[in-house]
């Protein structure tokens, strides 16, 4: 739980953008290609050294870091070719703005599946698995009594401030304090990592990723899928169990922390974002859970946006560096693929994999098939004409872990908790992809690194609060109406006896009416 | 009640929008949004100047339908829901139909909110301002009608006419006419989609 929670830092977005001379097309469909892919945005990929280490990390995932990363700066004065096709001087800057759009609209979209397929396994176990809106072991309707795990322990450390409080002052302030500690150990533990990542203690910095991902694919599986079993009446026996959970976790870890299909690493990352914001939702207590979402979207603003800010340090170091920032964290929705040269001999060619990408489909080299393994980036032969270099792409946006993760608990809090039940839910859910469309298109249109948190959170909680009052009013605006046809269905006997009725509050009161009917009578 | 009530009513309420949005619009998706950030920001000039009349009136389409399916979904949503639970339908004397009647509620809303986006745009592009009175009165009327709910014949009848004459009122002012509607029907219109996926 430690090395989860300190493994926060703020959410990212970040683009990619390389230079792919795909010599094996004709040369016409190849420029019309480059310019495609090239305009994404005048920023740039780290050069192709880089991009193999930023791959092996890129299948990294692990814990919940929200990351924020730079998407910026300018290699355009490191590496000329890095923009032959797009991004040349003698393009009209008005395509050039157009396509920058188009590829941050095509971005908005690959980030959409994602995001809102972890809402919905989110808000799926919040409606059906009543462990998660247990506060510490109490069913909200006082049904039963179930004993709550350890790690509700471990996350009271974070939050000690009860919020049991007779008064909404009081109970305003606990939430406060516990926001402030829990920013506290999220700063913190930024810095940690900033220092950490400083001094190139990268042993140090795998050694934690990998505890956390081990926790979360082991240790937080094991307890969903408890709930799970449980919450369907379904027996399943211990070496079943740990057969299941034994495959499922290590799959992810190798997945995640080595080599796979994308898919398969999309999916695990999605899942273990999933199941660190279901662990929040539980564990937070319900003040303090919306009071941490606002403070850390404006964290994650500060932190990004200022230039002192531990992230931004990060991300900086990292770029002189040349290297990728924690891949590890982050979700990534179009892997790297080398591109081998025409004359090369096929398997060679077996290292060629396509990006995920069904636009990218259309064009003429997707003869090579399915995408495989992210394959190891082969060096250039020598002896080829320098404009057959091979060269590796990266494509795609990338957005930190953090981002799901806080994502989910806004969506999953207002299922849990919302008055409204699904109007609220819903309404987060838009607000949240909203946000996200926007905060894609500012990047696309700044082309800086931009925190993603503040704006989806902003909306998602405007949209919370005022959904879930519209609906309370609504709700006792409409406990009128089926009170009037009850007294319709009775009014007529009653006034045979004169009673006069008033609001059937409880039905006792019906009875007692009911009672005066059939006396006089 | 039962699944499929629950689904039945859910496809009966959302399959037309559903159908409508998978064959027009999850097909160019860049081409919707492009749109709409080109329309929202004038400032960074990326739009075609001859593009815009036909993409107005895809805009029109598309934001009729954002409206349509996000009411219908935030009024029948948590019904389908209460559908999945237990109990019995009308016990107090109401209709038994009350989730079948609410989903073509639902349905025949959304599709007069794509009608209404197509005319009000129309509307306000060509300065009619009859069209918008127009809307916004039906809108109202609509909305009045499902005051009196429980006379359910009255009330779906009656909006059910009012999506058709819309229908009609849309489809003339996004361009259309007899002679390409034959022509859609007789499949035999190089523009229209299925003709492309036919001839593929």
């Amino acid at each position: 739980m430690l090395l989860g929670i300190g493994l926060m830092s703020v959410p990212f977005v970040r683009r990619f953008r390389g230079r792919a001379m795909l010599t094996f097309m004709a040369s016409d469909s190849e420029e019309d290609v480059c310019d495609e892919r090239a305009s994404l945005m005048s920023a740039e990929s780290p050069p192709p050294r880089c991009c193999q280490e930023g791959r092996q990390g890129l299948e990294d995932g692990a814990g919940a870091e929200p990351w924020r990363g730079q998407d910026s700066e300018d290699d355009f004065d490191e590496d000329p070719d890095h923009y032959v096709c797009g991004g040349v001087p003698g393009q009209p800057s008005g395509l050039e703005e157009e396509l920058t759009l188009k590829y941050g609209a095509k971005h908005v979209i690959m980030l959409f599946v994602p995001v809102t397929l972890c809402m919905i396994v989110v808000v799926a176990t919040i409606k059906s698995v009543r462990f998660y809106t247990e506060k510490n072991g109490q069913l909200p309707y006082g049904a039963g009594r179930e004993q709550s795990l350890q790690p509700a322990v471990s996350l009271s450390i974070y939050t000690p401030f009860t919020e049991d409080t007779p008064s909404v002052g009081q109970r305003l302030l606990n939430s406060v304090l516990n926001t402030l500690i829990m920013i506290s150990v999220i700063v913190a533990m930024t810095i940690f990592l900033v220092v950490l990542y400083k001094y190139r203690c990268y042993k140090f910095i795998h050694g934690w990723l990998i505890m956390s991902s081990l926790m979360l694919l082991f240790l937080f599986t094991y307890i969903y899928l408890g709930e799970v079993l449980k919450t369907y009446n379904v027996a399943m026996d211990y070496p079943t169990l740990f057969l299941t959970v034994w495959n499922f976790g290590a799959v992810g870890m190798v997945c995640i922390h080595w080599k796979g299909p994308l898919v398969l690493q999309q999916a695990y990352l999605i899942m273990i974002s999933a199941l660190m914001a279901l662990v929040f939702i539980k564990y937070l207590p319900e003040w303090s859970a919306w009071v941490i979402l606002g403070a850390i979207s404006v964290y994650d603003l500060v932190a990004v946006l200022c230039p002192k800010g531990p992230l931004r340090m990060l991300v900086e170091t990292a770029q002189e560096r040349n290297e990728p920032i924690f891949p590890a964290l982050i979700y990534s929705s179009a892997m790297v693929w080398t591109v081998g040269m025409a004359k090369l001999d096929p398997s060679s060619q077996g290292a060629l994999q396509l990006p995920y990408d069904p636009e990218m489909e259309e064009d003429s080299y997707d003869s090579f098939g399915e995408p495989s393994y992210p394959e190891v980036f082969e060096p250039p032969l020598p002896g080829y004409p320098g404009d057959d270099l091979e060269e590796e792409e990266e494509r795609g946006v990338k957005l930190g872990l953090g981002d799901f993760i806080f994502y989910s608990v806004l969506v999953g809090k207002a299922a849990a908790t919302g008055s409204g039940d699904w109007n609220t839910t819903l309404a987060c859910f838009v607000a949240v992809l909203i946000g996200l469309c926007l905060t894609l298109l500012l990047l696309a249109v700044f082309k800086k690194a931009l925190p993603a948190l503040p704006i989806s959170i902003t909306f998602g909680l405007i949209f919370y609060f005022s959904t879930d009052n519209l609906r309370e009013t609504k709700r006792r605006k409409c406990h009128v109406y089926p009170a009037k046809r009850k007294k319709q269905v009775f009014g007529a006997s009653c006034l045979v006896a004169g009673a006069r009725l008033t609001e059937p509050r409880t039905r006792k009161v019906w009875r007692g009416h009911l009672a005066r009917r059939h006396s006089p009578g | 009640m039962t699944a499929a009530v629950f689904f039945g009513c859910a496809f009966i309420a959302f399959g037309p929008a559903l159908a409508l949005y998978i064959f027009t619009i999850a097909t160019e998706p860049l081409r919707v949004i492009f749109l709409i950030i080109g329309k929202a920001s004038e400032g960074l000039k990326t739009i075609n100047p001859d593009e815009t009349a036909p993409s107005m009136r895809l805009l029109a389409y598309v934001s009729g339908l954002g409206f349509g399916i996000m009411s219908g979904v935030f009024s029948f949503v948590n019904t389908l829901s209460d559908s999945l639970g237990p109990g019995t339908v009308g016990i107090h004397g109401d209709s038994p139909q009350f989730f079948l009647n609410s989903a073509f509620m639902t349905l025949v809303i959304i599709l007069l909110h794509v009608f209404w986006g197509i005319i009000f745009f129309d509307g306000c592009e060509k300065k009619k301002w009859s069209a918008l009175l127009v809307v916004l009165l039906t809108h109202l009327l609509v909305s009045a009608l499902t005051f009196i709910s429980p006379h359910y014949g009255i009330n779906l009848v009656s909006t059910y006419i009012i999506v058709v004459l819309m229908g009609i009122w849309a489809f003339f002012v996004a361009g259309g006419s007899c002679r390409s509607l034959k022509l859609c029907l007789l499949c035999q219109d190089k523009d229209f989609l299925l003709f492309n996926q036919r001839s593929r």
